[in-house]
């Protein structure tokens, strides 16, 4: 049979995403823009058994969908710059208690207010040290209607994996852009669901380490009680100030993430293996300087694309190995230089990180992109 | 066809434009079988202020989903005109409204113009439907989608008790188009 294809917005398609995943619950306030998320989510959730809920501000938004999470359920929330700064003390909770969530934030101009309508990809660094203390970050920045489907699900795969908050970033321009989409069928992509406890509820811990880094999460609901709180906690999750557990509470929130890299980093290279000039770029930027390296080419430049598909964790590894042996990095991106200042900072001075940064509401045209790559030497 | 075709409807916020745009890439991707990417950019306005909705058609992946050289440009507003025929390419056509757009950019192009809007009101009976007047105009001068898929399109879009309505419309505009280029 024939799969089904439809013209879907990015938005709409993330939207899709995350009920394949099996998300059940949505908490959200209307925000240019990302409010069509919340449109087909408030449309879809009841006819599923699900619950939307139009909350009093993001931060409500962001609360609910951390204690529906603890019910056992996939939640997510969609937001866009404004939001996603007030949403950021209780991102921190989710990440120090522990819980899975999808936090989608379409980027657009700011600071503050900002652009409402226009594209920017200045949230990137928002998406990492937004939330003060030191925390797992995962930031996945889709770049085609079909790729912000597909991300959405793992997304959610990564949540519960992971015990963490998850972020799906796209720029307004992937979110609002529309293009075909093949619909995977069921049991096509993978689903993880969270992992239940096997002890009974009496030998119970949230943050029992004894199971791995990633203790079971049980279902409020189901019998298990526990205590939740954004205090540094032990492993019944009652609060301790003893230096070393906290220590090493911290120490393992983080290697979560950071020993699972591999897990959840993932990349494209475009033409990278010989190329003089490597463009890392992410998001709708991303899709113009593939247009810009084929341009080159034609023109006998060697250039390559390093397409980011997450950005956090960031492929710092890669970058350096790749750095060793070209003239050049680029960065395009709608904002005053930020993946520039990471990858500066991974490839110990072996390249120059070239910037082509605009945050006026503006996406950056292939032409841009080219005429950079004449600047290297 | 080869390479990518670009077109760009242009005009003020609640026109229907980027529904025009969504339409015509619909008719390509989805009917035609082509590869299409719309995009679109608007003020915070609700209603007025320069809006547009682009659209590019290929036979191949598309990279950059933004209008680079337009091949074919829809002005309903003149300021509108002013703000986005810039970058119509040599050759290109350029659609406007007769009665909106006075000032003609000056270029190598085919200019091609009736009252669009002055149609939908007073030939079809709703002003709401000139989007779909400029979309058949659209049509029937790019040539980049079929007829035939273009008004699938459009009937899929519209509810039931419009379908005739539309369908008037979009015929009406292509070939007003049609008789307009000659």
């Amino acid at each position: 049979m024939a799969k089904k294809v439809a013209f879907l917005q990015g938005n709409e398609a993330a939207a899709q995403g995350a009920l394949y995943a099996g998300c059940k619950f949505f908490a959200g306030y209307p925000i240019t823009p990302s409010t069509e998320v919340a449109e087909v989510m408030s449309a879809e959730l009841p006819k599923i058994g699900g619950k939307f809920i139009q909350m009093e501000d993001e931060i409500g938004a962001m609360a609910a969908i951390l204690g529906a999470s603890l019910t056992g359920t996939k939640v997510l929330t969609s937001t866009s710059g404004p939001g996603l700064s007030l949403k950021q003390e209780l991102i921190g909770y989710g990440c120090i208690a522990e819980i899975p969530a999808v936090i989608f934030n379409v980027m657009r101009g700011g600071p503050s207010t900002g652009m409402p309508t226009g594209p920017s990809q200045s949230d990137v660094m928002c998406a990492k040290w937004g939330t003060h203390g030191d925390h797992p970050a995962i930031c996945l920045v889709p770049a085609s209607v079909q790729e912000t489907y597909e991300e959405m699900v793992r997304a959610f795969n990564l949540a519960e994996k992971y015990r963490t908050p998850v972020m799906v970033m796209p720029d307004e321009i992937v979110a609002h852009m529309r293009e075909r989409i093949v619909f995977p069928e069921p049991g096509e992509l993978e689903v993880i669901n969270r992992t239940a406890p096997t002890v009974p509820p009496e030998q119970y811990k949230p943050y029992d380490t004894s199971f791995g880094d990633v203790p079971p999460l049980a279902a409020y609901g189901s019998g298990y009680k526990y205590h939740v709180t954004g205090l540094n906690k032990m492993q019944d999750g009652f609060p301790t100030t003893k230096a070393e557990i906290v220590q090493a509470e911290e120490e393992r929130q983080v290697r979560k993430v950071e020993a699972n890299k591999a897990d959840i980093m993932k990349w494209e290279e475009y033409l990278v293996d010989d190329a003089d000039i490597v463009v890392v770029a992410y998001g709708s930027t991303s899709r113009s300087a593939r247009f810009a390296v084929n341009e080159a080419r034609k023109n006998g430049l060697k250039a390559g694309l390093f397409r980011l598909q997450t950005f956090w964790p960031f492929p710092e590894e890669r970058l350096l190995e790749i750095s060793k042996k070209v003239k050049a990095f680029i960065t395009p991106e709608m904002n005053l230089g930020m993946c520039n200042g990471v990858v500066k900072g991974c490839i110990e001075g072996n390249a120059p990180v070239l910037g082509i940064f605009r945050v006026d509401g503006e996406p950056i045209n292939p032409g841009q992109i080219v005429d950079k790559m004449k600047e290297v030497k | 066809m080869s390479g990518r075709y670009e077109i760009r409807f242009s005009g003020a916020g609640g026109q229907g434009l980027i529904l025009a745009g969504v339409i015509m890439a619909e008719a390509a991707s989805i009917y035609d079988g082509k590869q299409a990417v719309q995009s679109q950019s608007y003020g915070p306005e609700a209603r007025g202020g320069a809006s547009k909705s682009e659209v590019i058609v290929s036979d191949g992946p598309i990279d950059y989903p933004k209008a680079t050289v337009v091949d074919a440009l829809l002005a309903l507003t003149q300021e509108a005109c002013d703000k986005y025929s810039h970058d119509l390419k040599e050759g290109g056509v350029l659609l406007i409204d007769s009665d909106l757009v006075k000032k003609q950019p000056a270029g190598n192009f085919k200019v091609v113009s009736f009252p669009i809007i002055n149609t939908a009101k007073n030939e079809i009976g709703r002003e709401i439907v000139a989007n779909i007047v400029a979309l058949g105009a659209m049509v029937a001068l790019t040539g980049v989608v079929s007829k035939e898929s273009a008004e699938k399109a459009v009937l899929s879009r519209v509810p039931e008790a419009f379908l005739e309505l539309n369908k008037k419309a979009f015929n009406t505009g292509y070939e007003k188009a049609v008789a307009a280029k000659k």
